[in-house]
């Protein structure tokens, strides 16, 4: 019994060791003076300097969130919309378009990547940022839609009677109703979205054109050169800060709001199963993301 | 009107007016076809042949949204992001009515379902009984020139759905608008209904006030599944006066009817007789009404004490796979005047006055299935498709165990 506690505990530590020690040598050398961090060679924020003066870097940074920003927003109304037209008819047509997009969550990103340059290739559009854009989108839109459906799942349809009943045109329902509900379901998809378009990094590595990298692709090109070793860390540990914002701002989102009304008992449990389910599905995803 | 859905037709041709002012219900076992009639007359659902005329005026086509009818649903459907006041404001405001006047409107409606102190509260906070009457308050603050209820107190607990039941018919008073009432339960049709329109099948077997419904019920499904109640087969034989005819059952022997009917001498009738209306006596009773009183001697097989009343189950003949089997209830309105009490095996008189049975034109001898007896109960043949419904509800068709009986009491 206590070899077996013993050996659980020691588990526990490796793992630990394995996920979170490489990324505390990363945020620890970020502060260290040394150029090649082998060695504690005193604190200093030269390194955070030194990246804010890099001009390249601010152009990717640039780069990176005007795509999150414009993959996430085209990708919630998508998505959003895919999510209310799979849920509303169903079909065998239904279940194809639910599987269409499903595909995107379990593709390897190198196959999305090499499709999508060949695509864009075949119809001849020169790669740019929009071509990075439409890529984020493409593969946004599918989280987004499932965030929504999670939602969906226990949406009570009879929500949607009583507000035409109650004299609500069918846009008046919408926005009245259905929308305020399923708000926090589009705006943690929205977050997950977000925080996936900016650490993409094999879908955009095949996507981008002159000019238009973004910081993953940028700092893959950086790690070539040792004396930017440094400055990688720093850049990687506030692209870390700003992503576990974002990641805990969307689980935050999704285990709120709408609870199922039919009894007391219900309104008492945190969160629904299904919500439970989409919202962990998110962040194993995102988690496999950051590897 | 009629619904069809696939091969089911959910509604069968189905026609009747409501007054104005007036609380309709309709009951009938699930499945029968109430809730799509419902959902037709509030526009969820379109009849595939029909009309339905409001004040005169042809709203089939339109949407729910352009009638003027208002629904309160089984599960309530409260918004759940919005506040209790909000709720009850939801439709006014759609009509962009001035903001005094809706202020005004949802407070009288507050107060009228005497929920001012949780005007700000989430639905989630309020108990089943409470939501129940914030749904009745937001879809009655419209006005509307019919109120849909379609199972409003199913989903609470008895001794709630009992004082909402008194709630529900106070409200209606006040507001004097016409309820449209859909339930399975007899009891909240019978409290409560002005006429009750009893459907199965999607079709309706009777409109009549609660009383006719269950002294006159026209059908053996109606008989059987309002209350409970005797069934015996027969034939016309003798037209006594304008009142009263002789039916020969077999078996049993003459029995003295009242023929509200006007059924015709030789005709082939049913006979329908409620539990209380029978009584037990050691004695012989002694013929006091003129020839009214139909008496025949039974033997007690079982017998089940309630509390106000005891059950019992009699046999008319000596053939025990053979002979005429009936319920009997006594109500002990004198507990201590009784005479000896009528134990099992005892053989006793059974008496009814011919006023208290009636005749039925219509009858299926599946509804004997619906009906209250202790052992050897009737199995349905196995494609007989209706019982199954009954069977699905036992405490709403006929309760099956006396327990169920007790608490209805």
């Amino acid at each position: 019994m206590k070899r077996l506690q013993r050996r659980s505990l020691a588990t526990f530590w490796s793992v630990l060791f394995f996920f979170y020690v490489p990324i505390l040598v990363l945020v620890v050398n970020s502060f260290n003076a040394s150029k090649f961090g082998g060695a504690w060679k005193g604190f200093t924020f030269k390194w955070y300097e030194k990246l804010f003066q890099d001009r390249a870097i601010w152009q990717a940074m640039e780069n990176t969130f005007a795509v999150a920003v414009g993959a996430t927003l085209a990708s919630v109304v998508l998505g959003t919309l895919a999510a209310l037209a799979i849920s509303r008819w169903k079909g065998r047509l239904q279940s194809a378009h639910y599987g269409l997009l499903y595909t995107h969550l379990v593709l390897p990103d190198i196959l999305m990547g090499i499709s999508l340059l060949l695509f864009f290739i075949s119809v001849g559009m020169e790669l740019s940022l929009f071509t990075v854009f439409l890529a984020h989108t493409t593969f946004c839109v599918s989280y987004v839609a499932m965030a929504v459906l999670g939602r969906l799942e226990n949406f009570d349809g009879s929500l949607l009677e009583a507000a035409s009943d109650l004299g609500a045109t069918p846009w008046q329902t919408f926005w009245k109703v259905q929308f305020p509900l399923l708000l926090p379901g589009i705006v943690a998809g929205g977050l997950l979205a977000f925080t996936l378009s900016i650490d993409d990094f094999v879908i955009t590595f095949f996507v981008n054109g002159a000019g238009s990298e973004t910081l993953p692709v940028k700092i893959y090109g950086m790690i070539k050169r040792s004396r930017d070793l440094p400055k990688i860390n720093a850049l990687s540990t506030l692209m870390m800060c700003v992503t576990v914002l974002a990641v805990v701002a969307s689980r935050m989102m999704q285990g709120r709001g709408m609870r199922p009304q039919k009894d007391a008992s219900a309104a008492r449990r945190p969160s629904s199963p299904a919500e439970r389910r989409e919202g962990q599905g998110g962040r194993v995803r995102g988690a496999a993301h950051h590897a | 009107m009629t619904k069809r859905f696939g091969p089911l037709t959910a509604v069968n041709s189905v026609t009747f007016g409501v007054q104005r002012g007036e609380f309709f219900s309709l009951l009938g076992p699930s499945g029968c076809g109430k809730t799509t009639l419902l959902r037709m007359l509030a526009g969820f659902e379109q009849p595939d042949e029909g009309r339905i005329l409001l004040d005169g005026r042809d709203i089939t086509r339109l949407p729910p949204d352009k009638r003027q009818v208002n629904t309160v649903f089984q599960n309530y459907a409260l918004f759940p992001h919005l506040s209790i006041r909000d709720n009850i404001a939801f439709g006014l405001r759609l009509r962009r009515l001035p903001r005094a006047e809706i202020e005004e409107r949802v407070d009288e409606m507050l107060g009228l379902v005497q929920l001012r102190d949780h005007a700000s509260k989430k639905p989630t906070q309020l108990s089943g009984g409470q939501k129940q009457r914030v749904a009745i308050a937001r879809a009655l603050v419209l006005k509307p020139q019919v109120l849909l209820l379609d199972e409003p107190l199913a989903a609470l607990d008895l001794k709630l759905r009992q004082h909402m039941q008194i709630e529900l018919d106070e409200i209606h008073d006040r507001v004097g608008i016409t309820f449209l009432y859909v339930t399975h339960d007899q009891g909240e049709a019978m409290g409560l209904a002005d006429r009750i329109a009893v459907m199965r099948n999607g079709v309706v077997e009777q409109i009549d006030p609660p009383a006719r419904i269950y002294e006159s019920p026209r059908t053996s499904f109606v008989a059987a599944f309002i209350g409970d109640t005797n069934f015996f087969e027969g034939v016309v034989t003798r037209i006594v006066d304008h009142d009263y005819c002789d039916v020969e059952v077999e078996d049993l022997g003459t029995v003295r009817c009242w023929n509200d009917k006007h059924i015709r001498a030789g005709a082939k009738v049913y006979l329908s007789v409620r539990p209380e209306k029978l009584h037990l006596t050691h004695e012989r009773p002694a013929d006091l009404h003129d020839g009214k009183v139909n008496v025949f001697p039974v033997t007690v097989y079982q017998k089940v004490y309630q509390g106000a009343w005891t059950r019992f189950w009699v046999r008319h003949g000596e053939n025990v796979d053979d002979c005429w089997e009936l319920s009997v209830l006594q109500v002990h309105s004198r507990y201590l005047l009784d005479t000896t009490p009528i134990s099992w095996d005892d053989r006793v008189w059974l008496s009814w006055h011919a006023d208290d049975g009636y005749m039925l034109e219509n009858y299926d001898e599946r509804d004997e299935t619906l009906l209250n007896h202790p052992t050897e109960p009737v199995v349905p043949a196995p494609d007989a498709p209706y019982p199954a419904d009954a069977a699905a509800e036992p405490a709403a068709a006929a309760p099956q165990e006396p327990s169920a009986d007790a608490e209805r009491s």
